[in-house]
């Protein structure tokens, strides 16, 4: 931490800042069996970032999906090809929007609480209690927070993608009367498992991975003012979103 | 452990056989800023041991140390036979589950009720049945006074309960060591008296160790057996109570009395005044 307090330059700053969340990733693995004794922590967890983000990524989703719909029926019925509205919609979602969009609203959502609460207890010394207390916060804290967010990545990107599809069929049918049987049917015979659905859930895993750790860095690390924690907040968002883009970028270059 | 066996180490007035923690050397900096330069103390097993000294002296400092929860840039600190800064992460926690500790802001756990801030070292380490668990937290909440305010939340507490639910945390394991920074803080002389009880009975009833971080000299001549006063990164003197309460040094004389000149600051270090207000004339 203290190579993070006092940096020469902006450049060096940065780096050292990844420098040190590598070894904070490190440090988290090491903690994850420890944290296996606290399961029902880990669950509470899955609550917390998984369970209450679903409003605001199925509200999403939805508005995603129509939007979608909207644009590619207009841009598919230039060629004629409108049959393809629910293909391509699930493909765009499945392989890219679906795990995007839902880790930078995850990092918005989940990401941001993360690390203003773990920043809390910092500021206040409830860590160090716990420590004085020999209870390990990297496990019992800091690891569960870790675990929740790549468990729970996929499942709300799952999520995104049902609601996307339905709202994307909400306009092109039920709107624009596309054909119920065309959608679902051309959408079920060009989308695969393995190369388009499973794509997607390696890129939730890594997002959720990433968006997590970069939280709990940001929230374990602060300085503890309340000026520290809005500045630890505010650079989740930011970082959590930069580097899902950029990830996203050499996962989808690696598993085309 | 060999302290008996090394009096060149020992102190002028006693030596202590065979001291739960020893302390040699000890050389710290936080910031460029000296905080100790050569302390030199024993905590004997099974006593009251009172640290007093002006304000940011460093006596939080010197806990920090005894615990492992920062080690020092020079210097030896052996609690129970093991020397903290070098231990691994494991035996160090193991050392702290011996260890009680009531931190001087309290450092309550926020999203738990008093209850379960209580609860929380024996849910975590030891696998009680719920109903003696139950009562093992309740009884030392009925002790700092506050088994009503079991399920109320931190937030709802005043500095004075939140003060005495740490108390009870600290406790709540029988520790061998407890240390208390600063317990009498914000607590109203019915209170006080009766923490004072608990510390001295905790300590004749269990001989459990105790140290005690506290500006009150009237309170601590009750309890403690012996103080040591830790002023301008040394050791200024060590006594019984008594001893020291009569003021004999300079540096007693004046921490006791309260006088703003000797040898103890009151100032943290600073430019002159009248320089720094532009009062001053042209410097010589
Ligand atoms: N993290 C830190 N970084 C730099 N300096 C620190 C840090 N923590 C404490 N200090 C300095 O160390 C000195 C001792 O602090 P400490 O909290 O130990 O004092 P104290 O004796 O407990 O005072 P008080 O009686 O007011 O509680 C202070 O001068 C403070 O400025
Ligand atoms: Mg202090």
């Amino acid at each position: 931490m203290s190579i993070v307090r006092k940096p020469p330059s902006r450049l060096a700053d940065s780096l050292a800042q990844i420098g040190a969340c590598g070894i904070f990733l490190f440090r988290i693995l090491g903690a994850v069996p420890l944290s296996l004794r606290y399961l029902r922590e880990t669950v509470r967890q899955v609550y917390f970032v998984g369970a209450m983000s679903l409003v605001i990524i199925m509200t999403c989703g939805l508005f995603v999906g129509m939007v979608l719909g909207l644009q590619l029926y207009h841009t598919l019925s230039i060629f004629g090809g409108t049959a393809a509205l629910g293909t391509v919609v699930a493909l765009s979602l499945y392989r890219e929007l679906g795990p995007v969009v839902t880790a930078l609203l995850f990092a918005g959502r989940a990401g941001t609480s993360i690390t203003a609460e773990i920043g809390l207890m910092r500021a206040t010394d409830q860590l160090d209690a716990m420590e004085m207390m020999a209870v390990d916060p990297l496990a019992y804290v800091v690891a569960p927070r870790f675990l929740a967010g790549i468990i729970a990545m996929p499942l709300l990107a799952c999520v995104f993608n049902a609601l996307g599809i339905l709202g994307a069929h909400l306009v092109g049918v039920v709107w624009l009367g596309l054909d119920n049987g065309t959608f679902w049917s051309n959408m079920t015979s060009s989308v695969d498992v393995w190369s388009d659905v499973m794509t997607g859930v390696w890129k939730s895993l890594a997002f959720g991975a990433v968006c997590t750790l970069i939280a709990t860095f940001q929230g374990y690390t602060t300085p503890p003012t309340s000026e520290g924690v809005a500045y630890a907040t505010t650079r989740t968002v930011v970082f959590s979103s930069i580097a899902t883009l950029a990830i996203d970028f050499v996962m989808t270059a690696f598993l085309m | 452990m060999s302290a008996s066996a090394n009096p060149r180490v020992s102190h002028d007035d006693v030596t202590v056989r065979d001291p739960l923690i020893r302390i040699r050397g000890l050389r710290t900096a936080l910031n460029g800023k000296t905080i100790f330069e050569g302390v030199d103390l024993d905590i004997p097993r099974g006593r009251i041991t009172a640290i007093m000294g002006p304000s940011g002296t460093g006596k939080t400092t010197l806990m920090r140390h005894i615990t492992g929860q920062l080690a020092p840039d020079a210097g030896e600190i052996v609690v129970d036979g093991a020397n903290v800064a070098r231990i691994g992460r494991d035996a160090l926690f193991g050392l702290r589950e011996k260890i009680g500790y009531l931190f001087q802001n309290s450092a309550l756990l926020t999203d738990y009720s008093v209850f379960e801030n209580v609860a929380f070292p024996l849910r975590q380490h030891l696998k009680l049945p719920e109903e003696l668990l139950r009562n093992i937290v309740l009884t030392k909440l009925q002790a700092v006074g506050l088994r009503g305010a079991a399920n109320l939340m931190p937030s709802e507490l005043s500095g004075g309960m939140m003060r005495r639910v740490a108390l009870a945390r600290a406790i709540v394991r029988d520790p061998m060591l407890i240390i208390y920074d600063e317990p009498f803080v914000g607590l109203d002389p019915i209170a006080l008296n009766q923490i004072l009880k608990l510390i001295r009975t905790l300590n004749q009833t269990l001989g459990i160790t105790s140290i005690l971080v506290a500006h009150e000299l009237a309170a601590v001549r009750r309890i403690a057996d012996s103080i040591y006063l830790l002023a301008g990164g040394k050791i200024a003197a060590h006594g019984a109570p008594d001893e020291l309460a009569r003021g004999e040094t300079p540096w007693t004389r004046q921490f006791f009395s309260g006088e703003a000149d000797g040898p103890v600051p009151f100032h943290y270090p600073a430019p002159d005044y009248a320089v720094q207000l532009g009062l001053a004339g042209a410097a010589p």
